[in-house]
């Protein structure tokens, strides 16, 4: 089954199973695998990425459901010349990542979080995060980075 | 150099932003699925659907015709290459002197299987697809036998045996402490206070589930393993001199970035054996990856306790004795550290932070068709804080005393002091940490923020826990004195280049821990250079020379110690090439700030100066000194190292839904020298939510008839989210350890441990008034339901 879509502003032309998820599609055809697996019931979020800017599950979505879509993914986050995004900038300088597995996914959560609600509480971004497991950080500080890359976006 | 002039060096108690952050948050960083080899093929293991069974046959031929499929293993073919089973790192001799029951721990099954999920077959295919594909082509003839999962239903010694060896499932009987003077204390005892408690089973649940990558060079009979793994060096050694009988030189164990361990990756495990002893077999580069489910089958668990406590305490709310029996489930095979956990690390805690006398402890260890469990963030040491601290409050609430005062009652205040269960506690001030989180936590605002939840309705509770425990583990002659079979010490090497910057090889694991800048702030802070000077490698036995690993919260008070120990000898080499080029004696030389100079004079040189003539020794005392600047250590310490705390939690319960919320949590800890307090926040956060995650949600169920794990998935097995907690209140408080020379004394798993009694305590709190007494953890909305719909004040009206 031959897919088109745009990952991170490239067009590509993959040529997949037709049982291939997104997520696999990510990893196993194109190698980026700063998007992580860690369930196997769209539960952890460690694979959220950007579909047409909104935030999904790449292990729940089928690479054929997303011919013609754009994918964001964390290696498409940064700017070219390495510059951080305020987000990812936000979550190392109030230290919201530990070993790193979730982080992937929690920044795009977080982005698209704040694209939407730019002005989002504590409490409704603890309750938007509902859907990225950390097992490190007891989110405390993910929430502070947040909030912190949110102010950072609006800049 | 002693920790109180360290304490003071320039980079030590500053939040340095991490170095290893940038790969992490740009996607770069590499766990071991990330790992893609030339020819590598994949593998699918086989896992029992029954929870005890006999395999009467397995029947490949259809697998093995299957596409792709490039072999399937059994415990037959792993027998027929005479690999070992799975060892157990620590022997716990029962109280008759007879050794704990060591059934054999096969990587494959032979003969039999014990739980769900245990290895029956190996499926090696080019394709994940075609692997798993294969895998269900396996015909596998059980007879299915009665399963046993839960102590209750063990304990007795009458249900259906798992082992040969342990006809009563019984592994071992283990105690410490004076019975007879524990016994004659309660006789004296103006108040009894009597607990039953459960410390309910939990799933580590990693985020990144386990993976390996078996490989093999025929040409220099080399084997690398690439593994999600905390301590790579005890990994080779368990696999090559117990488990495979290979050389070490031979095997090369490489723990890349790894998500998150919390102990369940401590160990060494059969897929780990499987995919190495196979690469070689196949001559093929193998790869395995746990699903999310597979974790939840065949990671080592954590916990499972049911207990039974006494405490003796005298007219005035002394404490004049404790006494504990503990039933422990070590699931259906003794995973590497199972034996100790709920012994030695244990019930040597049970003084906790009070002078009580006596302590008396009995553990009888089980076998159960369920998982094997082990070391989980604490490990041992939450087991044992959950049981004092929920008698201590208990003791309090019946003898009418607020709970902070019974602690302050019982408090020690003189240091060192000698428990009565094994360990000398070096230092602490337990009444500080206690005062500190009084006023951080407001409690005096407490009376105000319950009436104010009543008006809201709901029930407002306030709990405490003042927890110690033993890290820095561990000397090695005392743990080989109670059973250890390797050594605890730790081994760093510190390579300075000629430029005057340095790599480190550290032996501890970074899994989350924040080692590559915690380190690098030491290193920077003692040869006064910048922490962007300082690298830091870790887990990979092909680099660092040695290593015992990362658990226990050991890495920087052993890990760092090493490094200190390094650095010292650094330090005196440098000096010596120092006097050299300023031409003075080497006992007349100080260094401060990077740079060496001759006491007296104004006479200096930098450190960089030093380094380069230490790589280009034209002017250089040859006679007399090697060239080169790199020095390795192995610091062994002299003591364990107590951390302690007190930590206060307020809940919320609404009573017409049980649904308890954490509205306030203070942690005040004692981590002796803290380096970098952003990241040692950041492990208290994140103790905290796996400590209230076990008491509120988590829980491991196994079917008591069928023997199924019920909770297999982040659907069923309740993981904590963000939006479970509020933001926690921390505060510290510092007695410097002073058997280390960091004066740190670990900040891993105290969030953990202290938290999950004070939240049990608060939600008993806010029940106390309609008459509710007790309540095992989690305290789930059903549970407390429960518990206030059959409380008597309720049941009645």
């Amino acid at each position: 089954m031959q897919v088109q879509l745009t990952v991170n502003s490239k067009a590509v032309t993959l040529d997949a199973p037709p049982n291939t998820l997104l997520v696999q599609a990510l990893r196993e055809h194109l190698h980026l695998t700063g998007t992580h697996v860690g369930c196997d019931t769209a539960q952890c979020g460690a694979c959220t990425v950007l579909l047409d800017g909104r935030a999904i599950k790449s292990c729940n979505v089928l690479l054929g459901q997303v011919a013609g879509s754009s994918v964001q993914t964390i290696e498409g986050v940064a700017a070219a010349d390495g510059t951080l995004h305020p987000m990812q900038a936000a979550f190392k300088e109030c230290h919201g990542l530990q070993c790193g597995f979730c982080t992937t996914g929690m920044v795009m959560s977080a982005i698209d979080l704040c694209n939407r609600q730019p002005d989002a509480s504590e409490a409704e971004i603890r309750e938007q995060l509902e859907g990225n497991l950390c097992r490190c950080t007891g989110y405390h500080n993910i929430v502070r980075a947040v909030r912190q890359g949110a102010t950072a976006m609006k800049a | 150099m002693g920790a109180p002039d360290f304490a003071k060096l320039p980079h030590i108690g500053e939040s340095v932003r991490r170095k290893e952050d940038l790969r992490f948050l740009t996607g770069v960083g590499q766990y071991t699925d990330d790992i893609v080899l030339p020819g590598m093929c994949h593998t699918v293991f086989v896992r029992s659907p029954h929870a005890h069974a006999v395999l009467r046959s397995i029947d490949k031929t259809a697998a093995l015709a299957a596409p792709g499929v490039i072999a399937v293993f059994d415990g037959q073919d792993v027998a027929a290459d005479k690999v070992n089973g799975l060892p157990c790192g620590w022997l716990i001799t029962s109280t008759d002197g007879t050794p704990m029951k060591e059934p054999p721990h096969p990587i494959l099954a032979q003969g039999k299987v014990r739980y769900v999920g245990d290895h029956v077959a190996m499926v090696v295919a080019e394709t994940l697809q075609q692997a798993k594909d294969a895998a269900e082509l396996v015909a596998v003839d059980y007879e299915v036998l009665d399963a046993v999962v839960h102590l209750a239903d063990v304990r007795g010694g009458k249900a259906a045996a798992l082992h040969e060896a342990a006809p009563d499932n019984h592994c071992y009987k283990w105690a410490i402490g004076d019975k007879a003077g524990v016994d004659a204390a309660f006789a004296q005892a103006a108040h009894i206070t009597r607990l039953d408690l459960e410390n309910n089973r939990l799933v580590p649940n990693a985020m990144e589930p386990r993976a390996a990558i078996g490989c093999y060079n025929r040409a220099s009979e080399e084997f690398t393993l690439y593994v999600s793994n905390q301590n790579p060096h005890v990994e080779r050694l368990l696999l090559t001199a117990f488990v495979m009988g290979l050389p070490e030189h031979k095997v090369r164990v490489i723990a890349p970035d790894v998500g998150g361990g919390f102990g369940s990756k401590i160990y060494l495990y059969a897929e780990d054996v499987c995919v190495t002893w196979a690469a070689r077999k196949l001559n093929r580069s193998i790869k395995w990856a746990a699903d999310r489910s597979e974790a939840f089958l065949s990671d080592a668990h954590g916990r499972d306790h049911l207990s039974h406590a006494e405490l003796a305490l005298d007219k005035d709310g002394k404490f004049l004795a404790l006494r504990v029996h503990t039933d422990a489930n070590m699931g259906a095979y003794l995973s590497t550290f199972a034996s100790c956990i709920p012994t030695i690390l244990y019930a040597t805690l049970l003084a906790g932070q009070y002078t009580t006398p006596q302590v008396y402890c009995e553990v009888d260890a089980w076998f159960t068709n369920t998982a094997p469990v082990d070391a989980y963030r604490g490990a041992g040491r939450p087991e044992a804080t959950y049981l004092l601290e929920r008698i201590v409050t208990r003791a309090a609430w019946e003898l009418g005393l607020p709970q902070d005062e019974l602690r302050r009652r019982n408090f020690i205040t003189q240091f060192p002091h000698q428990t009565p269960v094994a360990l000398q506690y070096d230092s602490g001030d337990y009444p500080a940490c206690l005062r500190q989180a009084n006023e951080l936590g407001d409690v005096a605002g407490f009376a105000a923020r319950r009436a104010e939840s009543e008006k809201k309705g709901l029930l407002r509770g306030m709990g405490y826990s003042s927890y110690i425990e033993a890290c820095g583990l561990a000397p090695s002659n005392i743990a080989g004195a109670l059973g250890a079979r390797a050594g605890l010490f730790e081994c760093g090497e510190v390579r300075v280049h000629p430029t005057g910057s340095v790599t480190v090889f550290t032996g501890s694991h970074s899994h989350g821990q924040g080692h590559e800048t915690t380190f690098a702030q030491v290193v920077a802070a003692r040869l006064g250079i910048p922490v962007e000077n300082v690298d830091i490698v870790h887990g990979d036995t092909g680099r660092v020379p040695f290593g015992m690993g990362t658990y226990g919260s050991r890495s920087l008070s052993v890990g760092g110690s090493a490094i200190m120990r390094a650095l010292d000898k650094i330090e005196a080499k440098a000096k010596k090439i120092a006097a050299h080029l300023l031409e003075a004696s080497d006992t007349d030389i100080d260094f401060s700030n990077g740079e060496f100079s001759v006491r007296g004079t104004d006479k200096k040189i930098a450190f960089a100066n030093v380094a380069l003539t230490a790589y280009v020794p034209h002017n250089y005392p040859l006679d007399k000194l090697e060239p080169g600047l790199n020095e390795t250590a192995f610091y062994d310490p002299t003591n364990f190292t107590f951390p302690s705390g007190t930590y206060i939690c307020e809940v919320e319960v609404d009573r017409a839904t049980g649904v308890v919320r954490v509205d306030r949590f203070t942690a005040v800890d004692d981590f002796g020298v803290i380096i970098n307090p952003m990241i040692v926040e950041g492990q208290v956060h994140g103790g905290l939510a796996q400590g209230i995650g076990q008491a509120l949600m988590e829980l491991c169920v196994y079917d008591r008839e069928s023997g199924q794990l019920v909770t297999g998935s982040f659907m069923d097995y309740a993981m904590p989210r963000a939006d479970d907690f509020p933001e926690f209140r921390i505060g510290h408080v510092c007695t410097p350890c002073t058997t280390n020379p960091l004066g740190s004394k670990g900040c891993g798993e105290a969030g953990a441990i202290g938290s999950p009694p004070a939240v049990i305590n608060a939600v008993l709190d806010a029940l106390r008034p309609l008459g509710v007494k007790d309540l095992d953890m989690p305290a789930s909305p059903r549970r407390v339901w429960e518990a206030i719909q059959s409380a008597p004040s309720v049941a009645k009206a």
